[in-house]
């Protein structure tokens, strides 16, 4: 059982494939388990039912695959990433917290927790600034506040939203070129980089909304700042964000916990789902 | 092997190297399917809808 690891998935997509495959190259026992169809009893040892002590979780869904990280670290089973590094990376402002309390270099970021105290941080971070969900991923529900009245009309809409979206987290708006870059940090260790540039008409650099890509190369500079990143959240397997800020240099925006990573694998030629994979399985020998 | 889209019945080809939890798509209708493999056995499943909560 100590040597046997299991991937839990919601969604094959092609990290996922990707990962079971290599799995099957290195003859690795990798068991994939779809988190949909599991049925957990706390208090229970999970790790003889599950057949594994350890977990890689890659849940497409957030709060599914986070409440399952702690159903099961909670019954003694290692999951990486771990709660801590799940819960932090998927709140914007939580992880905010943990880069600024690291020394890592974020965008100016104002929190508020009433329409009218939005509007207040807003208007003193000045025009446009970017308002983001503290949950969400792939760009949703960001929206530019272009100016004060845009401003009102937006923090408004959201008081009829969930109550997550009424904390407001508002931030500066980088002038930057019109990329970001995504690097890949497994175990504390780079293994790739891309430049995320925006579709045309597009503001965003989110794969997602249909960006490209191209190869990084790792400097000094990004290696330091992206381990740093991954250590404040205490990532085993992350993807860190940075924009390039005319102002500020490079500053990190975001740290992704299940990082989808098709687009650095494909840019860079680095096997990716291979480094996680070797990874998972040296991490349990220690 | 061949199985049927659960949404509108068309045929679908489902890949030899296709694993389980796998996302196809229905040539005829679109949905999204799900291939779920327990053994040699092969079933399709509708795929779930994208949630608000997905991303990486």
């Amino acid at each position: 059982m100590g040597s046997v690891a299991a991937l839990v998935s919601d969604r094959v997509r092609y990290e996922e494939k990707s990962i079971i495959l290599a799995s099957r190259r290195l003859s690795l026992p990798l068991k994939h388990v779809d988190a949909k169809d599991m049925v957990l009893e706390l208090g229970r040892k999970r790790a003889e039912e599950i057949g594994c002590g350890t977990v890689l979780m890659r849940c497409v869904s957030f709060y599914r695959g986070l409440h399952m990280t702690a159903v099961l670290e909670g019954s003694g089973i290692r999951v990486i990433n771990s709660f801590f590094t799940s819960n932090t990376c998927g709140n914007k402002l939580l992880s905010s917290v943990a880069l600024e309390r690291h020394g890592v270099k974020t965008p100016r970021t104002l929190v508020a927790f009433t329409p009218a105290a939005a509007a207040k941080a807003a208007n003193a971070l000045g025009y446009p600034a970017i308002l983001k969900p503290v949950v969400g991923s792939w760009g949703r529900l960001i929206a530019p506040l272009k100016d004060e009245d845009t401003a009102e009309a937006i923090l408004e809409d959201r008081t009829y939203m969930y109550p997550l979206y009424q904390v407001f987290y508002i931030q500066e708006y980088v002038n930057r070129p019109p990329r970001d870059i995504r690097c890949v940090v497994i175990g504390g260790r780079p293994v790739a980089a891309i430049y995320r540039y925006s579709p045309p008409g597009e503001w965003k650099t989110n794969v997602a909304v249909g960006g490209s890509s191209e190869p990084c190369k790792v400097t000094g500079e990004i290696e330091k700042i992206a381990v740093k990143a991954s250590k404040a959240v205490k990532g085993e397997v992350v993807g860190v964000d940075m924009m390039e800020s005319e102002k500020d240099g490079l500053l990190v925006h975001e740290v992704n916990h299940t990082t989808e990573f098709k687009a650095a694998a494909t840019a860079t030629g680095v096997n990716i789902a291979e480094e996680i994979v070797k990874y998972v399985f040296r991490s349990m020998k220690k | 092997m061949k199985g049927k889209c659960p949404e509108c019945e068309a045929d679908i080809d489902v890949p030899d190297d296709a694993v389980d939890g796998e996302i196809l798509t229905c040539d005829e209708c679109g949905s999204d399917i799900e291939v779920v493999k327990a053994g040699a056995k092969v079933q399709l499943r509708k795929a779930e809808l994208k949630g608000e909560d997905w991303g990486e």
